[in-house]
């Protein structure tokens, strides 16, 4: 089924008018109202705008967690929006690497675990997730914590673990949710340096923050209201032309 | 993902939270060790019925006779005539006459005991020996000589253990003299095998207080021929009395036959009640797994976010209730084995459980562990991961 799965498309996620519609009784919310976006491979992407305008909404469908009512949208060349649960399973797996606000680390397990687990899914033999683990701890300088529980950890290590649980698997697309929402500005910072590391890497980075600031170190940057895109544009060099 | 990881991740959580662990397979524990004490119990005491019918010999025909017409009667040397009549069917005709309270005196030393009628061959179908002296002869039966075989308990309470091999006892104020010692079979105790005085038959008539003997051990030249020694006792009975209802003739084994039919009665019965406690248990079981799957949503959703398919959360839930339902099946078959011990000590028979019946009884917890783990475990696999997540 997965072996049925494509990559090379010339865009990483490609988004056909979507739509999400809550059904509340009478009312109805239009979390997202039609939304056209094309990501390049190794773009870097903020989504900006405010609160409950359909950021995660739209991340959570482009990380295969959610299904648009309508329209179709593409995972690098594969229609996700018509996939079966497992292969659905499979691009969360290998093709994307999720970061959370809230971390979501499994609190029973350690971070050495936590970080084993997408590897463990996705079937990789025992020596080899070792090294796996092994190299994406190291990555975010949480080695020699590797045995802790989350609980023990403070915030940005466990944010810290989260980005290498997502880089575990080696997917080609970061989506990170407000990662450094619950973060002070100077962990913020550290965490907003490894995402720009991966993406100088190759990767495909898709940010939502609601900081301009932030938003301003990626490539481009994607506006929502209301469920539109109200605003998409290339940043520039020197930043000061994008008045968002 | 594979089993072997599955199962590590089960393991994991199932250790993770004990107290949800005992208490999920509470049920089970009690179920199976009820089970099996239950089935231990019954195994056990019907095991000690069965072996001593069958101490009685597989050979045996037991011929009573009942009286209703008492005009007409059948003597010794009438019954006897069956031996000629079907040598190839019957081997020995033995009286029994029974008296269960006679008052067996040695000087001072008293006692009350059961005295037995019988003939020489009550030796060749009750599986008894000789200690000293002898058994009772056809000399004895035909000369009606007021002689007797004891038991060990009597040597003991009589004679102090010392010989008794030609001196003289009273039973019922009747003087008899001791000729023999049967060999012990019950450890000489009061009430037992060994509680026993044997005289020929035709010497107990005042004894007996009649001379018709009621009761014969009739004995088939082999098992195979029992069938057909019992008809052919059977017709020779008819033949004198011409009204069925004069006797009664049986067989041991069938009467084995008609105790194994009560015995598998009684496994049914016992089957069902295990199924019963097994299913509370199982049901015990699905509900606190219902449970740990809605506390465990976001668990789930987090696992379903990072790529686990249905099969592996199925997998994982689904080992994980079977882990519990087995482990407390073992739990349950240690205390069901240590209570069946207890319980068979206390009421004096072997019930240590047959190791089929754990085998089944921990079978069977593993079933309970599948079939009320998969309706939580499919719920699990099937939540959709961004409403799993949000679950609080
Ligand atoms: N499960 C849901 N049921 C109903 N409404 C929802 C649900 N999830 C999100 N919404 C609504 O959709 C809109 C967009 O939400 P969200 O994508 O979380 O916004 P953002 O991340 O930009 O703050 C909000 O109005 C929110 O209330
Ligand atoms: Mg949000």
């Amino acid at each position: 089924m997965s072996e049925k799965l494509i990559s090379g498309a010339e865009y990483m996620i490609d988004i056909r008018n979507i739509k999400k519609i809550y059904k509340m009784g009478e009312n109805e919310v239009r979390a997202l109202d039609g939304i056209d976006l094309k990501i390049k491979p190794n773009e870097f992407v903020a989504i900006i705008g405010p609160s409950g305008s359909g950021k995660s909404t739209l991340m959570n469908m482009i990380g295969c967690l959610d299904t648009p009512t309508e329209g179709d949208f593409y995972i690098d060349g594969n229609m996700a929006s018509k996939l079966k649960d497992d292969e659905q399973a499979f691009i969360r797996n290998k093709k994307v690497g999720f970061i959370f606000q809230q971390y979501n680390l499994l609190s029973k397990l350690t971070v050495e675990e936590n970080v084993e687990l997408p590897l463990i899914y996705a079937g990789v033999p025992q020596s080899k997730r070792k090294e796996m683990v092994k190299t994406a701890l190291e990555r975010v300088e949480m080695y020699d914590r590797r045995h802790h529980k989350p609980s023990e950890l403070s915030g940005g290590q466990q944010q810290r673990t989260s980005i290498a649980r997502a880089l575990a698997a080696r997917p080609p697309i970061i989506l990170a949710d407000e990662p450094t929402g619950a973060l002070d500005s100077k962990t913020g910072a550290e965490v907003l340096k490894m995402l720009k590391e991966l993406h100088s890497e190759g990767k495909t980075v898709v940010l939502i923050t609601h900081d301009n600031k932030i938003a301003h170190e990626a490539d481009r940057i994607v506006r929502i209201m209301d469920g539109k895109i109200v605003f998409d544009s290339a940043v520039d060099g020197d930043k000061s032309e994008v008045n968002v | 993902m594979n089993f072997s990881q599955a199962f590590k991740m089960a393991m994991k959580s199932i250790s993770s939270s004990k107290l949800r662990t005992f208490l999920t397979m509470l049920g089970i524990i009690i179920g199976v060790c009820a089970v099996i004490v239950l089935v231990s119990v019954v195994q056990g005491s019907t095991g000690q019925i069965t072996e001593s019918i069958e101490s009685l010999g597989a050979n045996a025909i037991s011929v009573n006779l009942t009286g209703r017409n008492s005009s007409k009667k059948i003597t010794y040397d009438k019954m006897d005539d069956l031996i000629e009549e079907y040598p190839d069917l019957i081997k020995y005709v033995v009286p029994n006459m029974t008296s269960s309270n006679a008052m067996v005196k040695r000087d001072n030393e008293n006692i009350t005991t059961s005295v037995t009628g019988t003939n020489s061959d009550y030796m060749n179908v009750n599986d008894r020996e000789i200690m000293v002296g002898r058994f009772i002869n056809s000399l004895d039966t035909e000369n009606r000589r007021k002689n007797a075989v004891v038991g060990t308990y009597i040597v003991n309470e009589l004679f102090g253990g010392r010989n008794p091999v030609g001196e003289n006892i009273k039973i019922n104020n009747e003087i008899f003299k001791v000729v023999g010692v049967l060999e012990a079979v019950s450890d000489g105790e009061e009430g037992s095998n060994d509680d026993v005085v044997i005289v020929p038959y035709t010497a107990g008539r005042t004894l007996f207080k009649t001379d018709v003997i009621r009761s014969y051990s009739v004995w088939a030249t082999t098992s195979e021929t029992v069938d057909s020694a019992t008809d052919a006792i059977k017709a020779f009975l008819y033949r004198h009395f011409r009204d069925e209802d004069e006797y009664i003739v049986i067989s041991i084994a069938s009467m084995m036959d008609a105790i194994s039919e009560i015995t598998d009665m009684m496994a049914i019965l016992t089957a069902g009640i295990a199924g019963i406690s097994l299913v509370v248990g199982g049901i015990g079981i699905m509900n606190i797994m219902l449970v740990s799957v809605t506390e465990r949503t976001r668990e789930i959703g987090i696992r379903k976010a990072i790529g686990a398919r249905r099969a592996s959360i199925m997998t994982q839930f689904l080992i994980e209730s079977i882990v519990v339902s087995s482990m407390g099946g073992i739990i349950g078959i240690l205390l069901g084995t240590a209570g069946s011990v207890i319980l068979g000590n206390v009421m004096g028979i072997n019930a240590f459980p047959k190791f089929y019946v754990m085998l089944i009884a921990f079978m069977f917890s593993a079933a309970i562990g599948i079939f009320f783990g998969w309706a939580p475990a499919n719920k699990a696999s099937k939540l959709n991961p961004i409403d799993a997540l949000h679950a609080d």
